[in-house]
C-alpha cells in the first residue's frame, strides 16, 4: 500500500504533546547569559547620547554595548546598497523600537531592570509611517542622502489607458493590504556558544544553512566553524528567515564574555522588533465589456519596506505584480510598482509573501465587474477562467511567469455545489427583505498562487544560495533509513511527510526512517522551508535520492538472490524476484551485505547505499482552488459572523490529507483574521498601538469557524511527486472571500469597497450613514 | 528585593525554591525547576501558552507568583499521562486529530482541555471553543483542535 496519500499521524507529536520538544528558550547551557536590546524611545531621530552608567553599576550587569563597540563588523547583510541596515541604530533610529544598545545580565530579569535605566537622548525628526504620505514631495526622509523614500521603482512600458478607454466599461478600485504581524506563538530567540573550538548556535528560524553562510562572513569566520542549529521551532510563516540583529550580535556578545549567551524576546518586544508583513497599497484599473469579459487590467503597487529594505520586502511587490491577473485570461495586464521607507518595522515575508495582495486585488476587481454588469460572481469568473486546455499558460505580461496546470472552473464549481449557493442566494434575499433578520452576504474568492519556489536564480534574487534543496538517504547496516533533508520545519510536519514519501520508495517501513534536519553539521547543505516549498522541492529530493538508494541495493539483492537486477522488485522490507514467489531477501541482509565488500558486486563498494541530491525544480508551482465565504452582519452593531465557509484546494498530489488539510486551516485562519481582526497600527508619533496580544487581535477559538472542505486536483507536470504544495494557498485565498461577502452583505448601502480589517465599526458607520 | 522560600508539589514530587518576590509561577517552573514543556508565548496573559494545573484547576502560570503557589499542587505538561501508550486521552486525541503543528502552544492547550473535560466530560464543539478562547494557536485555525478534544471525550476512559 502506498503512503502517499494516507492520512498518517505525525512522528514528530508524541514529543511535543508531552513537553518533550526542545525549543530554543528550553536550552540552557552552564553558564548562559541573556542578552536584551535597549529600543529606540522615538520613532524617528538623531542620537545625542546614551547614558548607560547606571546600567553598567548594577549587579548581575555584565556589559552594556552601543553601535561605536561594532565598527568593525558589517552592517546586516543583504541590504540595498546605501540602505543598509546597522547592527545597532547608528546616530539616527528610524522606527520605535529599533535596538539602539544590548545589556547582558545574569538573567533576563537583571537584563530587563537594566535596559529600563538606560537614557537615549535624541533629537526629534518628522515622523512618517504611512507609504503614501511618504511619498509626499514634502515628506520627512529617512535617508536624507537618497533625497526620497522611494527605494525602487520599475514604471510599467504601457500604463493601457487607450485599452481601459475602449472597453465598454471601466473601473477604478483604491485599496490597501494591510500591515500585518506574522506572530508565532515563539518569539524570536537564539542561544550563541562561541568556545575556542568553534561557534554553536541555536536559532529559531527557517533555513539555518542561510543564516550560517551570512553569519559565518559576517564574523569573518569559516562555515566550517559556525554550526547552526534550528530545534523545534514554533511558527515562522517568513518571519523567521529575516535577518535579526539578536542573531549577529549574540555570538559576538558570547565571545567577548567567555560564556553562552540567550536572548529570548517578550512578546512586546517581538512586537516592536520583528519584521512584519503586507503593507500595500494598490491603486487598480479594470475594463470589461458588457457581458462580463474582462480586457484590461492596470495594478500599481505602492509597497511599504518599513524603515529598512529587506531582501524579501523588495521582493514582495515583485511577486504581487507577477500574479496580478489571478487565474484569469486577461489579454492586457499592465503593472507597476515602487517600495518605499516609512518609520516603522523592515516588512518582509508573511505567509503568502506578496501572492495574498495579489490575490486579493483582482478578486475584489471580479466582483466589482459583477457588481457594475449585474452578472453573479460565479459567471463573471467563469466567463475569464484561463481554460482547463491552455495550459502551460504565460501570462501577457512577465515571461517568467507560466502557469503549471490548472482547472479553476471545476474548483469553482465544486465550491458552489457545496455551498448549495442557489438557496444560500435565496436566504441571503429573504433576509434582505427581512429588517428583523442580519444582513447576509456571499463571497468567493477564485485564487491561484505560486509555490514550488523555485526554479534556479528565483531564491537567489532573494539572497540564497541556490533554489534547489538537498536530500541525502543513508541506509544503516541494520537496514534502517536515516534522511538528511535541507528543508527545516516550523511545524509543517517534515519527518512524517519525508519519511513517507521515502518509505514508498525504499520499501522500508515509515518507523524505521527517521528524518534529519536543521543542524548544518548533520544536513549537506540547505535552502529552507519558505515559499511553499517543502514537499515540491525538499519532498521531490527525497523522492529522487531514495530510488537512487533502491536501485543500487536492487543491486545487491540480485547479487546475495543470484538473480537478474531487472527482476528484482521492493515490497514489504524486502526485495523479491518477480514472479517467483518465496525467493527474497530482507533489506536487512542487503543493508549489512552493503557494508561489506566480499558480499557486493564488483561493481559496488562499503557504504553503497548512501546517495545525495541537490534538487532543482524546472518551474514554479501554482497552486490554486476556490473558496466561498457566508457571513451575516448585525444591522445594528455591525458585527460580522462567519456563518460558513468553503474550501476547496488543488495542491495536486496530497502526500498526506491530514497534514495537508491542517495546512488550509491555518492558512485561512490567517487570511480570515487579516480580513476582519488584525492590523498593526502606528499613531502620529510613530508609536505602534498595537504592540501586544491585547492590542492585535490574534482570533482565538471562538472568532473562527468550522471549514467545508473539498479538494480539486490537477498534478504538476513538472516534478516526480506531482505535487504544487499548500502551506500558503489559505492566507492567499481567504481574504477576498470574507470582503467580497461582507460587501455583498452591505449591497444595499452603495459600497463598493471597505479596507481590511472590517471591524464592526466599519461596518456601522456604513450602516449607520445607509440608515440616515 | 525580598527572596522567600516557595514549597510546591509538582507532578507529584515536593519541591523547594528560594526565589524574588516577584517571580512567575512559569518562571519558577522553567527556570528554576526546569520544566519546560510550559511555554511563555506573551507577556499580557493572553496566549495561554503557559497554562498549567494549580490544585486541579487550568490557570495561566503568567499571572500567578511563585510565592502565591506555596504549598500548592502543581502539574504540568510533563505530569501528564494515560493508557494510550502512556499518553492521555487529550494527548492522544492531539495525535489523532492533528491537533497540533508546531507545537510550541500545544502544552498549553492540552492542560486547558484536560481541565475542561474533567469539568464537562462530554463536551459540545461550541463549548470546546468556547473554553478554549484564552489559548491561542496560530498554526491551526482551532477546528482540529476542537476534534482533538472531541476525540479525547469520546475515547475517554472515565
Amino acid at each position: 500500500m502506498s503512503l502517499v496519500g494516507a492520512r498518517v499521524v505525525r512522528k514528530e507529536d508524541p514529543s511535543l504533546v508531552t513537553g518533550r520538544g526542545c525549543f530554543v528558550d528550553d536550552m540552557h547551557p552552564d553558564g548562559t547569559a541573556f542578552m536584551m536590546f535597549v529600543g529606540s524611545p522615538t520613532a524617528h531621530g538623531t542620537i545625542t547620547a546614551i547614558d548607560i552608567s547606571e546600567a553598567l553599576a548594577m549587579p548581575g550587569v555584565l556589559g552594556v554595548w552601543t553601535a561605536h563597540d561594532f565598527l568593525e563588523y558589517p552592517d546586516l547583510p543583504q541590504g540595498a546598497e546605501n540602505f543598509e541596515r546597522p547592527l545597532l541604530a547608528r546616530d539616527k533610529v528610524r522606527w520605535l523600537g529599533e535596538p539602539v544598545a544590548i545589556v547582558a545580565a545574569e538573567d533576563r530579569f537583571i537584563a530587563a531592570d537594566a535596559v529600563a535605566t538606560i537614557v537615549v537622548e535624541f533629537d526629534s525628526l518628522s515622523v512618517v509611517t504611512d507609504v503614501l504620505e511618504a511619498v509626499a514631495p514634502d515628506a520627512p526622509l529617512l535617508f536624507e542622502h537618497h533625497g526620497s523614500n522611494v527605494i525602487t521603482a520599475v514604471p510599467t512600458n504601457d500604463d493601457l489607458e487607450r485599452e481601459l478607454e475602449k472597453a465598454d466599461h471601466r473601473a477604478h478600485l483604491d485599496l490597501r493590504n494591510q500591515r500585518c504581524a506574522a506572530s508565532p506563538i515563539e518569539a524570536m530567540a537564539v542561544v550563541a556558544d562561541w568556545a575556542p573550538s568553534g561557534l554553536t548556535m541555536w536559532a529559531t528560524v527557517q533555513a539555518p544553512h542561510h543564516l550560517r553562510n551570512q553569519l559565518a562572513t559576517w564574523l569573518d569566520i569559516s562555515q566550517a566553524e559556525c554550526r547552526m542549529v534550528a530545534p523545534d521551532v514554533g511558527g515562522g510563516f517568513g518571519s523567521k528567515i529575516v535577518w535579526y540583529p539578536e542573531l549577529f550580535a549574540a555570538p559576538l556578545i558570547s565571545k567577548w564574555l567567555g560564556r553562552p549567551v540567550k536572548a529570548a524576546q517578550t512578546r512586546s518586544e517581538a512586537m516592536l522588533q520583528m519584521a512584519h508583513g503586507r503593507d500595500q497599497v494598490h491603486s487598480l484599473d479594470v475594463g470589461f465589456r458588457n457581458d462580463g469579459t474582462i480586457t484590461a487590467l492596470r495594478m500599481v503597487v505602492t509597497q511599504n519596506l518599513g524603515a529598512y529594505p529587506d531582501p524579501t520586502g523588495l521582493g514582495l511587490p515583485v511577486l504581487t505584480t507577477w500574479m496580478a491577473a489571478g487565474c484569469y485570461r486577461i489579454p492586457k495586464v499592465s503593472v507597476s510598482y515602487r517600495t518605499v521607507v516609512t518609520n516603522t518595522n523592515p516588512v518582509a515575508a508573511y505567509r503568502g509573501a506578496g501572492r495574498p495582495e495579489a490575490a486579493y486585488s483582482v478578486e475584489r476587481l471580479v466582483d466589482l465587474v459583477a457588481r457594475r454588469t449585474g452578472i453573479d460572481p460565479v459567471e463573471v469568473r467563469q466567463k475569464n477562467f484561463i481554460p482547463p486546455g491552455a495550459f502551460p499558460y504565460e501570462v501577457p505580461h512577465q515571461e517568467a511567469v507560466v502557469y503549471d496546470s490548472g482547472d479553476f472552473g471545476k474548483a469553482l464549481e465544486l465550491c458552489v455545489d457545496l455551498l448549495d449557493y442557489e438557496s444560500i442566494k435565496q436566504r441571503r434575499d429573504r433576509q434582505r427583505a427581512d429588517p428583523a433578520a442580519p444582513l447576509l452576504g456571499i463571497g468567493f474568492s477564485s485564487w491561484l498562487e505560486i509555490g514550488g519556489f523555485g526554479p534556479n536564480g528565483s531564491l537567489e534574487g532573494f539572497g540564497h544560495l541556490g533554489s534547489w534543496e538537498s536530500a541525502q538517504v543513508r541506509i544503516q547496516p541494520d537496514g534502517s533509513a536515516l534522511v538528511f533533508v535541507g528543508a527545516s520545519p516550523h511545524g509543517q510536519g517534515h519527518e512524517t511527510t519525508y519519511s513517507q514519501i521515502a518509505s514508498d520508495v525504499l520499501g522500508i517501513p515509515m518507523d524505521n526512517i527517521r528524518v534529519v534536519h536543521g543542524d548544518t553539521e548533520a544536513v549537506l547543505q540547505g535552502v529552507g522551508t519558505m515559499g511553499s516549498r517543502g514537499v515540491t522541492t525538499a519532498g521531490v529530493a527525497v523522492h529522487n535520492v531514495s530510488n537512487l538508494v533502491v536501485e543500487r541495493a536492487k543491486k545487491i539483492a540480485a547479487h546475495l538472490l543470484e538473480a537478474n537486477p531487472l527482476d528484482i522488485e521492493v515490497g514489504d522490507n524486502a526485495f523479491n524476484v518477480r514472479g517467483t514467489p518465496g525467493r527474497s531477501v530482507a533489506w536487512t541482509d542487503v543493508a549489512w551485505a552493503s557494508y561489506q565488500p566480499l558480499a557486493l558486486p564488483e561493481e559496488l563498494t562499503a557504504g553503497a547505499l548512501e546517495e545525495r541530491l541537490y534538487q532543482e525544480a524546472p518551474n514554479f508551482t501554482y497552486p490554486s482552488g476556490c473558496y466561498a465565504c457566508v457571513v451575516e452582519v448585525d444591522r445594528q452593531t455591525g458585527e460580522i459572523n462567519i456563518v460558513k465557509y468553503v474550501v476547496v484546494d488543488d495542491c495536486g498530489t496530497v502526500i498526506n490529507p491530514l497534514l495537508a488539510e491542517g495546512q488550509v486551516h491555518g492558512g485561512v485562519a490567517q487570511g480570515i483574521a487579516q480580513a476582519l481582526f488584525e492590523e498593526v497600527s502606528f499613531d502620529e508619533s510613530g508609536s505602534n498601538v498595537t504592540s501586544s496580544f491585547l492590542s492585535y487581535l490574534v482570533p482565538s477559538a471562538t472568532e473562527l469557524p468550522d471549514f467545508v472542505a473539498g479538494r480539486a486536483s490537477t498534478v504538476c507536470p513538472n516534478n516526480a511527486l506531482g505535487a504544487k504544495g499548500i502551506g500558503e494557498s489559505g492566507s492567499v485565498g481567504a481574504p477576498p472571500a470574507v470582503v467580497n461577502a461582507v460587501v455583498d452583505a452591505l449591497a444595499g448601502s452603495g459600497v463598493d469597497h471597505l479596507d481590511m480589517p472590517l471591524t464592526p465599526e466599519s461596518i456601522w458607520q456604513v450602516l449607520r450613514k445607509d440608515s440616515k | 528585593m525580598s527572596r522567600h522560600e516557595v514549597q510546591v508539589t509538582v507532578n507529584g514530587r515536593n519541591r523547594t525554591a528560594e526565589v524574588d518576590a516577584r517571580l512567575l509561577l512559569v518562571f519558577l517552573l522553567r527556570e528554576e525547576l526546569r520544566l519546560t514543556g510550559t511555554h511563555v508565548g506573551c507577556d499580557t496573559s493572553n496566549c495561554g501558552a503557559c497554562t498549567v494545573l494549580l490544585d486541579g484547576e487550568a490557570v495561566k502560570s503568567c499571572t500567578v507568583l511563585a510565592v502565591q503557589a506555596d504549598e500548592c499542587d502543581i502539574t504540568t505538561i510533563e505530569g501528564v499521562q494515560g493508557p494510550f501508550g502512556g499518553l492521555s486521552a487529550v494527548q492522544e486525541g492531539f495525535r489523532q486529530e492533528h491537533g497540533l503543528q508546531c507545537g510550541y502552544c500545544t502544552p498549553g492547550m492540552i492542560m486547558a482541555a484536560t481541565d475542561l473535560l474533567r469539568r464537562e466530560p462530554d463536551p459540545t464543539p461550541q463549548q470546546i471553543r468556547q473554553n478554549l478562547k484564552g489559548n491561542l494557536c496560530r498554526c491551526t485555525g482551532y477546528e482540529m483542535i476542537v476534534r482533538s478534544v472531541r476525540w479525547a471525550a469520546e475515547n475517554s476512559t472515565q
